[in-house]
């Protein structure tokens, strides 16, 4: 029996069961275009207008924008995924590229052709609405919700809801500043202890009957100052979840810094005003919003469970043995779920970005393997398949193989995160996006992605300080600036150590200046220091942690030993000994630093 | 002045094809390479591969290998290939430039009419030589040296229809650019009239202007972007035949996205 004997039809697979775009907001757009181009709307009011539907500004153009379009719960069904190839193919660079927050990017994209995405994505269910400015952002949800084995139960539908509650909401158009939501499946896959609201599900007897209900952050955040978020209460039953998510959003838009745009963050407000008085703020207004709101006030929360169906047997049982690198694929790129004989594949990208036509193959990838029939995006611009058959899975990897998609690395440190650097982003300083792909690279050939020990680690690179590649969470961080030598300049990191973001989430300390082109060398040092001084049952990512924490009793003790032991790495050698250390990755012509507006803060 | 000005007859559906082929009205021309044509190709079409044209576009070349297509002054030619179009489209043009009025491209690709399970086989059709005139159309082609002085005029739009990386690291100064994936939608080789004009009203590419078309190197790509123009209901276009590799080669001026490295951003 042949695979396209079972497949099913495409007009078979599950189709997406809530519409977030509008139409008239694609041909809204277009008019508003053309109006500013004929200056009859001024710069500011018409930027403002543009990242509320999801397009940034490009680096050194205004020719250009970058359009984001927000995946709900990260979920993204084949069509849409068909859907955004062909976009990316019409009118970006043939290539999409995935972020950290669960949304797809579409990069260089004609200013005057963002109203033909638009329509598209409204074709097929999906919106750019709100994924930029100062708004609600794209509520995330962990890849693993519903099938992680540690959860105590699915926050899936409490993010659709959410999503659906703030999007166009009047209350979350014009805040001081963007504001975003995390849900997480349970403490180990994390992420809710750096947004502003992030919240990890749990179960609770109260009075011999058990109620739903979060554990709730907030206040935490990367950027140009990061923190780490508090928890508001013990437990926050379920029906309280809308009033707790509004009085915050109302207490943010009624204090926070509408002036100061480099700190207007909510996570400053409650650094300025001390977390006890910003979490009885919190209560209190929680109170208030209980007993005005009406009874219509309810997240809307659809717990129709999807369908699981394993129709199809996609293998056949004659089995010609595993194909080439499945073992280090299946043991990297995946991970078991609660749902026995069931597993979730990561596909790791390099730094997130994916071919359009590995976009078209990957449609029909899910149709064919996943059994819920779509798939998720993950936390580090990656994507997870989720409820493929455990006897699917050599096949699966077969698949990947043929459209470049089955790099392993997935679940390890070899999968970097880098942000989107000079390549498109304006307040870039390096191209961070590439040295995410050459560490990648380099850590596969060299097999690292097999070493237990790196597995827990991670890399993540911003372009700049402003946190994007979310350095500050990392094992290894880094974020780029400049260095010169007399008038020569050179691309420079700053490195950080020790950041996390599970149960244990600090933020990474500042522990030397690693020049671009030294960066991967210095990891592997840190390796190599690493396997000298390991106890047995570390990881590099707990050993970090107790270097970072002055926790650790051997002869590399402090971030300050660290740095003694790779100083010699950092030294800038003359232009005429190595003319490539003063070249940026991707460039040909000597490094200069350039940057235009950010557009974050507009 | 052509028929295919007026936008009725740009692309022609599979269903006039099909009762076209039956009243033995039409010529069909299959511009694949040939071992493709001897497997199988639409019935009745004659095989004219695009490199078999390319290799001497000379119009005193081309009325040969159109004569000896069978093809007169009156005769109605449709083109088809397997390459969304462009090759096909490149074939069209040079047969409208040679003077030749009624000749349409198939709205759909051969590989689209064969998975609807329509008339295809493997023989070669027994062809009477024609004598066609030779009324070169000038105003639908764009040399160099006329593209160089054209671009400087207000009422000239210049449209560059290589992929987006291309443009951005190097096109014609004042280009601008719309990709031959933009072209196209779903299984026509061509958007929808309204699709079309709208896409092109947003970029104000409007009616009044001239139009020249380009791409990498041989005016295909282009040549497809010739006949959407058309379909949108822009008369005025014409295509720099000999595109970008020309233009290099003539080392005339190019301009550049400058200051940000976005083919790192593609994942080829």
């Amino acid at each position: 029996m042949t695979v396209s004997d079972l497949k099913q039809s495409a007009s078979d697979s599950p189709k997406h069961k809530i519409n977030w775009a509008r139409i008239e907001e694609a041909d809204d757009f277009a008019k508003t275009v053309k109006l500013y181009r004929q200056g009859k709307y001024d710069e500011d009011s018409f930027r403002r207008y543009r990242l509320q539907h999801g397009a940034y500004g490009t680096r050194m153009t205004s020719d250009y924008a970058m359009v984001r379009i927000k995946l709900p719960a990260g979920e993204i069904y084949p069509h849409q995924i068909e859907k955004l190839s062909q976009l990316s193919e019409q009118y970006s660079i043939g290539s999409a590229h995935i972020t950290t927050r669960e949304s797809i990017q579409l990069h260089w994209v004609i200013l005057e052709d963002v109203s033909e995405i638009l329509r598209g994505l409204a074709d097929v269910g999906m919106t750019s609405r709100e994924a930029c400015g100062n708004s609600v952002r794209n509520v995330m949800c962990s890849p693993m919700t519903g099938v992680c084995p540690n959860e105590e139960f699915d926050s899936t539908p409490y993010a659709r809801a959410t999503a659906k509650f703030f999007l166009r909401n009047p209350m979350s158009q014009n805040l001081p500043r963007k504001f975003k939501f995390t849900f997480t499946c349970c403490e180990k896959h994390g992420m809710v202890r750096i947004v502003d609201v992030g919240l990890i599900p749990q179960i609770r007897e109260i009075d011999g009957t058990t109620q739903k209900g979060f554990k709730i952050f907030l206040g935490g955040g990367l950027g140009n100052r990061s923190f780490v978020g508090h928890q508001l209460e013990d437990f926050t039953p379920e029906e309280d979840l809308l009033y707790t998510s509004i009085a915050v959003v109302k207490i943010f838009d009624r204090l926070g810094d509408r002036k100061n745009l480099a700190r207007n963050r909510m996570r400053y407000l409650v650094n300025d005003m001390g977390w006890e008085k910003f979490q009885n703020l919190v209560l209190k207004e929680r109170a208030v919003v209980r007993a005005t709101q009406s009874v219509i006030t309810q997240l809307d929360v659809d717990h129709t469970p999807d369908e699981i169906k394993h129709p199809i047997r996609v293998s056949d049982e004659s089995g010609s043995g595993s194909p080439d690198g499945y073992a280090r694929w299946l043991k990297t790129n995946t991970e078991t779920q609660k749902q026995s004989d069931y597993r979730t594949a990561y596909i790791t990208l390099e730094a997130g970005d994916i071919t359009s036509s590995q976009l078209q193959a990957l449609a029909d990838i899910i149709r064919d393997f996943s059994a819920e029939g779509k798939a998720r995006a993950g936390f580090v611009q990656n994507i997870a398949l989720r409820y493929v058959h455990e006897d699917d899975l050599p096949r699966l990897y077969s698949k990947l193989l043929e459209i470049g998609l089955a790099k392993s690395g997935a679940l390890t440190m070899t999968a970097p995160i880098g942000c989107s650097g000079t390549t498109s982003c304006n307040l870039a300083l390096t191209n961070s996006h590439r040295l995410a792909k050459e560490i990648q690279r380099k850590f596969l050939e060299l097999k690292l992605d097999e070493d237990d020990d790196l597995r827990d680690a991670s890399i993540k690179i911003s372009g700049c300080p402003n946190s994007c590649g979310q350095h500050g969470i990392a094992t290894i961080g880094f974020f780029g600036g400049g260095a010169r030598v007399g008038k020569d300049m050179y691309a420079n990191y700053q490195m950080l150590l020790g950041g996390r973001s599970d149960g244990d989430a600090m933020l990474g300390q500042i522990c030397h200046r690693v020049p671009a082109k030294r960066v991967i060398p210095v990891i592997l040092k840190i390796i190599e220091l690493f396997k000298e001084h390991k106890k047995p049952d570390d990881t590099l990512k707990s050993w970090i942690h107790r270097v970072a924490t002055n926790a650790e009793d051997s002869e590399i003790k402090t971030l300050n030993d660290v740095k003694k032991a790779i100083d010699p790495l950092t030294i800038p050698p003359t232009k005429e000994e190595d003319p490539d250390f003063y070249l940026d990755y991707g460039s040909d012509t000597s490094y200069h630093t350039k940057t235009g507006k950010g557009e974050c803060a507009a | 002045m052509c028929c295919l000005t007026g936008s009725g007859n740009i692309t022609t559906d599979v269903d006039s094809l099909r009762s076209e082929i039956r009243d033995k009205s039409v010529r069909v021309i299959d511009v694949r390479r040939e071992d493709d044509y001897k497997k199988d190709h639409i019935s009745t079409a004659v095989n004219l591969p695009l490199a078999n044209l390319l290799s001497d576009d000379s119009p005193e070349r081309v009325v040969k290998l159109v004569n000896s297509m069978g093809i007169d002054d009156e005769t109605r030619v449709v083109v088809y290939d397997d390459t969304f179009g462009a090759l096909a489209s490149r074939v069209a043009w040079t047969l409208e430039y040679l003077g030749h009025s009624d000749v349409s491209l198939l709205e759909t690709t051969y590989s689209n009419w064969k998975s609807l399970g329509l008339e295809s086989d493997s023989q070669t059709p027994d062809i009477q030589s024609k004598e066609h005139s030779v009324k070169l159309q000038s105003d639908i082609l764009a040399t160099s040296d006329y593209l160089e002085s054209a671009k400087e005029r207000d009422d000239v739009v210049l449209i560059d229809n290589r992929e987006r990386l291309n443009f951005l690291e190097q096109h014609i100064p004042g280009a601008i650019s719309l990709p031959y994936r933009t072209l196209a939608s779903n299984d026509k080789i061509l958007r929808p009239k309204e699709d079309m004009k709208r896409l092109l009203d947003n970029r104000g590419v409007t009616g009044d202007a001239e139009i020249i078309t380009y791409c990498g190197s041989v005016g295909t790509l282009s040549g497809l972007a010739y006949y959407a123009l058309k379909t949108a209901g822009l008369p005025n276009a014409k295509l720099y035949v000999r595109s970008f590799k020309e233009w290099k080669n003539l080392q005339k001026p190019t301009a550049k996205q400058e200051d940000a490295n976005y083919w790192d951003l593609s994942a080829e």
